[in-house]
């Protein structure tokens, strides 16, 4: 009975093993089988992230349709939009024509929460119905909360057309003080 | 003998599946008698839950997830698909069902304390599906991808864009891009309707594992504190000795309430029918006033009321520390008193919470909070007058925007201070100062308003909360 136990204890040391390095081996393949299915995904998922800023000129109309006067509101495509996207592809701003050759544009987005500015003829401010913030028409800050003036756009005259830079969504990076 | 053929089926199928061996027990678990009328919140969360799946992915049969056919798709299921109008409302209200009953839940287990020993787990599992039900309540708001949707999804990039470093990434990533539009509706989608109800369901199962495993717990006992050496063998004797099983003899309860959630659900969705749909989702169209949908309100509201400087640290802040606080409670507190009575703290945080809440969802209705857009001219009876240099002020008023913020004997904004007695409180010169160099968050006016206009404007504010029958002198400003 005793000379067994050497020769049991060797073919349980080589189970053993085996079971060892099966589930090592189960558990490596479940780990690349998560990283293949993933990393496609992933980077799916997260490509408009990295994608590099980029802006382009939009027409908004010919120079003879905006007179000396106001702030008027123009709509034009985002720079970054999808095929699918419809009428969620357009941008606004609000644009001056300040002189015969001088143009003032401002996106549309309060500095504050994102929210649509409103041009208000008489008084001559921007405001935003979201929380109270109000502009000058120099886009500085008049009022409320926002911590920043608003985004100015770049225009220019392409053609005897009106062109806006079309660009990111401007988004308040507020430093916390 | 009709039943013979059925009774066989269903033994065939009962031994394959194994109801009565697996199923049954869990249903007869036995729980304490005194659970009563308290605890009905966590089965309706549940209930309500179901009826969101249900509703939801019947209208995820006509949704399209993609630009403005969004907007049409749900313009065809509330006015042209028949039920379509009765589906959208109950998973509106249907949501609002469930952030509530959820909320109620989260209360009741806080102020009887059942996230203490050994139900720490149940507790934090519960907090994680109440963040994502929250998840789910928003992302859904911007599903209804009206002009209110797209800019709540702007605002709530703009938040996520001041974290400190990795903001942008977020708020990128939230849109799916740099901009609001196609891209930014399907990733929403593919939020509201995949991962987080995966989250959900998977949440959902820990929860209930979790109670099977540590039962159901009693209501307090004052004279008994949770002593973890000694609460699991006592709990098992009490309940061996008086538990009572929960199918049916605990669960009629719940499905009575259940029952009742699901007809108010059912009869706003018919006696008040679902949200009405904004204008189509432009962007460019600034005719849009984002609001969120009511449980978000007091946030907003919030908002509104900070000190700018202090405005990062509350929007960031009190989702973390919300979550963190609440998330990490039993850690910080896991075994003594459970009983209301000996624990003051927490019943005041729940007070002073929920009024808290009150309050400022109140706030966040009262309109017009912000400059008032739609505000109309002061009338004759306000003014005293419908004629002359007085009425040209008042009118003034308007045109200049002071009605947006100021309110006249009722009429106007609530943004800036109330102006129905200035006359008595400010002089000429002060007038003249706080209209041209602003201050106290009121814009300068001395780059568009002529002296003229300005004279008027203040010889009309000098009259308000002066006697009328004085007589009163317009010509005599300098």
């Amino acid at each position: 009975m005793n000379s067994d136990q050497p020769s049991t204890e060797k073919p349980c040391c080589q189970q053993q093993q085996r079971r060892t390095f099966l589930a090592r081996l189960s558990i490596w393949l479940s780990a690349v089988i998560g990283v293949v299915v993933a990393i496609p995904g992933i980077g799916f998922v997260l490509a408009p992230v990295f994608k590099k800023p980029k802006s382009k000129w939009r027409p908004v109309g010919k120079l003879e349709d905006f007179k000396v006067d106001g702030f008027v509101l123009v709509q034009y495509e985002d720079s970054s939009s999808v095929a699918w996207a419809g009428i969620t592809a357009k941008e606004g701003a609000w644009i001056r024509r300040a002189s015969e050759t001088e143009f003032i544009a401002f996106s549309i987005n309060c500095r504050h929460l994102g929210c649509p500015v409103r041009w208000v003829d008489d008084p001559r401010l921007f405001m935003c119905p979201c929380h109270g913030g109000v502009y000058y028409e120099d886009g500085t800050v008049a009022a409320g909360p926002p911590p920043e003036p608003l985004k100015r756009l770049q225009v220019r005259i392409n053609n005897g057309q009106v062109e806006i830079e079309s660009g990111p969504t401007p988004l308040t990076l507020t430093k916390i003080t | 003998m009709s039943k013979k053929p059925l009774m066989r089926t269903w033994n065939w199928i009962d031994n394959r599946i194994g109801f009565s061996d697996y199923i049954m027990p869990l249903m007869e678990h036995l729980v304490p008698d005194s659970a009563r009328w308290w605890y009905i919140f966590g089965s309706a969360t549940l209930c309500a839950f179901i009826v969101q799946v249900f509703t939801g992915i019947c209208l995820a049969m006509a949704y399209v997830p993609g630009g403005e056919k969004t907007y049409e798709s749900l313009v065809y299921i509330t006015n042209t698909a028949p039920l379509g109008n009765v589906l959208r409302g109950m998973h509106y209200y249907g949501a609002s069902a469930m952030v509530m009953l959820a909320v109620i839940h989260m209360i009741q287990v806080y102020m009887h304390a059942t996230y203490k020993y050994p139900r720490e787990m149940n507790w934090m599992s519960g907090v994680v599906l109440l963040f994502v039900v929250l998840g789910m309540a928003f992302t859904g708001q911007l599903l209804r991808w009206d002009a209110n949707g797209v800019w709540s999804v702007t605002v709530a990039a703009e938040m996520a864009g001041r974290t400190p470093i990795i903001g942008p990434t977020i708020a990128h990533f939230i849109m799916g891009g740099e901009t609001v539009g196609g891209s930014t509706i399907t990733r929403f989608f593919a939020m509201h309707v995949f991962i987080m109800p995966a989250i959900i369901f998977a949440g959902i199962g820990l929860h209930m594992l979790l109670i099977m495993r540590h039962g159901i717990s009693e209501m307090p006992d004052p004279n008994d504190p949770v002593d973890p050496e000694t609460y699991k063998e006592k709990y098992e004797e009490r309940i061996q000795k008086t538990g009572v099983p929960f199918w049916p003899v605990a669960m009629w309860r719940d499905v009575i309430f259940s029952t009742a959630i699901v007809f108010v659900i059912l009869g706003c969705s018919i006696f008040l029918g679902p949200p009405t749909l904004d204008p189509p989702p432009n962007p460019s169209s600034i005719n849009a006033n984002p609001l969120p949908d009511w449980y978000f309100l007091w946030y907003f509201a919030v908002l509104s009321l900070l000190p700018p400087k202090l405005e990062t640290w509350v929007i960031l802040g009190v989702p973390i520390l919300g979550f963190i606080g609440l998330f990490f409670l039993p850690m910080i507190s896991n075994k003594g008193h459970r009983a209301p009575s000996k624990r003051p703290w927490a019943g005041g945080t729940v007070i002073f919470g929920s009024v808290a809440f009150l309050v400022l969802t109140i706030y966040g209705y009262k309109k017009p909070w912000s400059p008032d857009f739609g505000v109309k001219e002061l009338p004759a009876s306000v003014v005293g007058t419908d004629q002359g240099p007085l009425m040209q002020g008042a009118k003034l008023m308007h045109i200049k925007g002071c009605l947006y913020c100021h309110d006249i004997s009722g009429y106007g904004g609530h943004r800036g201070p109330e102006l129905t007695e200035i006359g008595k409180l400010l002089t000429r010169d002060d007038l003249i100062i706080r209209i041209n160099n602003g201050g106290h968050n009121m814009p300068a006016f001395a780059s568009s308003i002529s002296s003229d206009e300005l004279h008027l404007i203040v010889d009309f504010l000098l009259t308000r909360g002066v006697d009328q029958d004085q007589p009163i002198l317009n010509g005599d400003s300098p």
